[in-house]
């Protein structure tokens, strides 16, 4: 039996979509959906004397996204056609860039096990025009919607710096936090707003000598689950090609598969010959791009703290939980709601166990982001803060947050309205103690008699005693007053 | 004298283009070809040597629109000159082999 050691090596490119009002080189809408080829102009359409005109915002994010990637950004960038032949490619070229992209060789950390971070080597960002889309019908024709032929698209391409499917997951959902942060995109799975394609290989040690499989790239993965399962998949299909065929990179071309979700297996598309021949070339309609200085700092004074970096820094100063900080930081108004009620005097714990229990379980019922419930810094901190000083108990606190969303009441007049103040007066509450020991002398008997009995009865007295004051009782003081009574 | 460009290139160029030469077309063109290139080629006995490459003739740069959008042509307009049409899509031979997108 000779020795196998196996290492996946993985390297992604992905598209982005940008977060723009219209498409990258015409005035037509972006929206999702609507009627096939409504929004279409000659621009996109390719039709002659068309002439394209670069969007000014779809740059900025685009900048700024490869700032944020710790990308150099280029002084100087142009546009070039990448020309291929297909039905959805009205021009018969993709604008692109080729030789001068606007940014290149930056990183992006991603989370590993047990907080620490992975740095994954960017190789560029560019920008390019996305193609419309092809519906298939059964009949003997293919139907084509350009509604989406010229929308501007943010290609990132990293190096093989990754080695398993959870590190690839966790750099997608990493780029994904980082661009809805900035809001450079909206990045929605569902609207194909991103998509993945990594690129696999094998490293392995066979009897000491080191081989290579070819190279597979999965095309135009849509889900988080579709690129780590794909991943998963390449590795054990490369592990048992090597071992039955010896075949390596040296032998072997690279080669297109596809994602079948429903069997789990990545399915052959086509061997690739050679490289495939763009023919690129500047695009005489585009003129270049200066950047100053002066620009690319005023792009770098729209960035923000990034969530990898929020994320473990809640760790270290706010002493939360690594799953606890991930579910804070996932969007940028959560977490902002969070340092918000946090500076206003909240417990961080506390703060955090009112958003990310009654605050997300509110949002996934109404079925939209925190951002849009209407809930404020000073609202949450209010109510941890009545939580904190016990005149709410923290059931409570989802119940005021509720009612929140639906008024603009403080936090206070609604625990009244809703009668979720807790009594903590002592006098009154012992009037009510000794009410519920006279009413029950056999639980009193048993208290007093110690043993097994004991801790039941009391917690049964201490039921009494919250039933009398319609749960709106302090529980810590009930209990004192109890402690007293029995010693 | 050996054509620059020969018979092979631009059955391959035409390939790519998806256009569907005749073997007297592709004689003609390879010749045709072959003598634009040779005719360019002049320009390589200029000295080039420290010259930066031109990204664009024209010495403007930063040519932006802003983010506003116009109104589009509509479905009827986008489709009027299609040569195939169901009133929604443009209608094209069947796409078998997807993979050949980029």
């Amino acid at each position: 039996m000779s020795s196998v050691e196996c290492k996946v090596v993985i390297g992604l490119e992905i598209h982005v979509q940008l977060l723009t009002k219209t498409k990258m080189f015409c005035g037509c809408a972006l929206e999702f959906a609507g009627e096939p080829n409504s929004r279409v102009c000659p621009v996109c359409l390719g039709l002659p004397g068309s002439l394209p005109v670069m969007n000014r915002k779809a740059f900025e994010l685009s900048v700024m996204a490869g700032l944020a990637l710790n990308c150099k950004i280029a002084n100087f960038t142009k546009w070039d056609r990448k020309s291929y032949y297909y039905p959805d490619l009205p021009k018969n070229y993709q604008i692109s860039q080729y030789d001068l992209p606007f940014s290149e060789h930056g990183f992006i950390e991603i989370p590993v096990n047990s907080g620490d971070a992975k740095r994954i080597r960017i190789t560029r960002a560019h920008l390019e025009e996305d193609a419309g889309k092809n519906v298939h019908t059964a009949g003997n024709f293919s139907q084509v919607d350009l509604n989406r032929a010229g929308t501007p698209l943010l290609e990132i391409v990293t190096e093989p710096d990754m080695n398993s499917g959870s590190e690839v997951r966790a750099l997608a959902i990493e780029l994904q936090r980082i661009v809805q942060y900035l809001g450079v995109s909206e990045a929605s799975m569902q609207k194909g707003q991103m998509r993945f394609e990594p690129n696999v290989n094998l490293h392995i040690i066979k009897d000491g000598k080191e081989y290579k499989t070819p190279i597979t790239e999965v095309k135009n993965l849509n889900s988080f689950r579709a690129l780590e399962e794909s991943v998963n998949y390449e590795h054990s299909r490369q592990l048992e090609e090597f071992l039955a065929t010896g075949k390596t990179m040296e032998m072997g071309n690279k080669s297109t598969r596809g994602w079948d979700a429903d069997r789990g297996v990545t399915v052959l598309q086509r061997e690739k010959e050679e490289a495939h021949d763009y023919r690129y070339f500047p695009d005489p309609d585009l003129l270049p791009v200066k950047l100053t200085d002066e620009w690319i700092e005023d792009m770098r004074s729209k960035l923000c703290e990034l969530p990898l970096q929020k994320q473990f820094r809640y760790v270290k100063e706010f002493k939360l939980s690594e799953y606890d900080a991930g579910v804070l930081t996932a969007e940028r108004a959560v977490a902002e709601l969070f340092e918000g009620a946090v500076e206003q005097g909240g417990e961080p714990k506390r703060v955090c166990n009112i958003i990310s229990q009654a605050g997300l379980k509110l949002a996934n019922e109404a079925g939209r982001s925190m951002a849009e419930l209407n809930i404020d810094a000073e609202g949450v901190a209010a109510i941890a803060k009545m939580v904190e000083a016990n005149e709410i108990n923290a059931g409570a606190a989802g119940a005021i947050l509720a009612e929140m969303t639906k008024t603009d009441k403080s936090a206070k007049a609604i625990a009244e309205e809703l009668n979720l103040i807790q009594k903590s007066d002592a006098s009154e509450l012992e009037g009510l103690v000794d009410a519920v020991i006279a009413e029950n002398p056999q639980a009193v008997d048993d208290v007093k008699s110690g043993g097994k009995k004991s801790k039941a009865a009391r917690g049964f007295l201490m039921g009494k005693v919250m039933q009398k004051a319609k749960g709106q009782a302090n529980p810590k003081i009930v209990s004192q007053i109890l402690a007293k009574k029995f010693g | 004298m050996a054509q620059k460009i020969d018979i092979d290139q631009v059955r391959k160029v035409a390939n790519l283009s998806r256009l569907d030469l005749s073997s007297e077309q592709l004689t003609e063109f390879a010749g045709q070809l072959s003598s634009i290139l040779e005719y360019v080629e002049k320009m390589n006995e200029l000295d080039t040597d420290g010259v930066e490459p031109l990204a664009h003739c024209l010495e403007v740069s930063n040519c932006f629109r802003e983010d506003i959008a116009k109104e589009s042509l509509g479905t009827d307009k986008t489709l009027s000159n299609a040569p195939e049409q169901d009133g929604q899509f443009f209608i094209v031979p069947k796409i078998l082999d997807e993979s050949n997108a980029s």
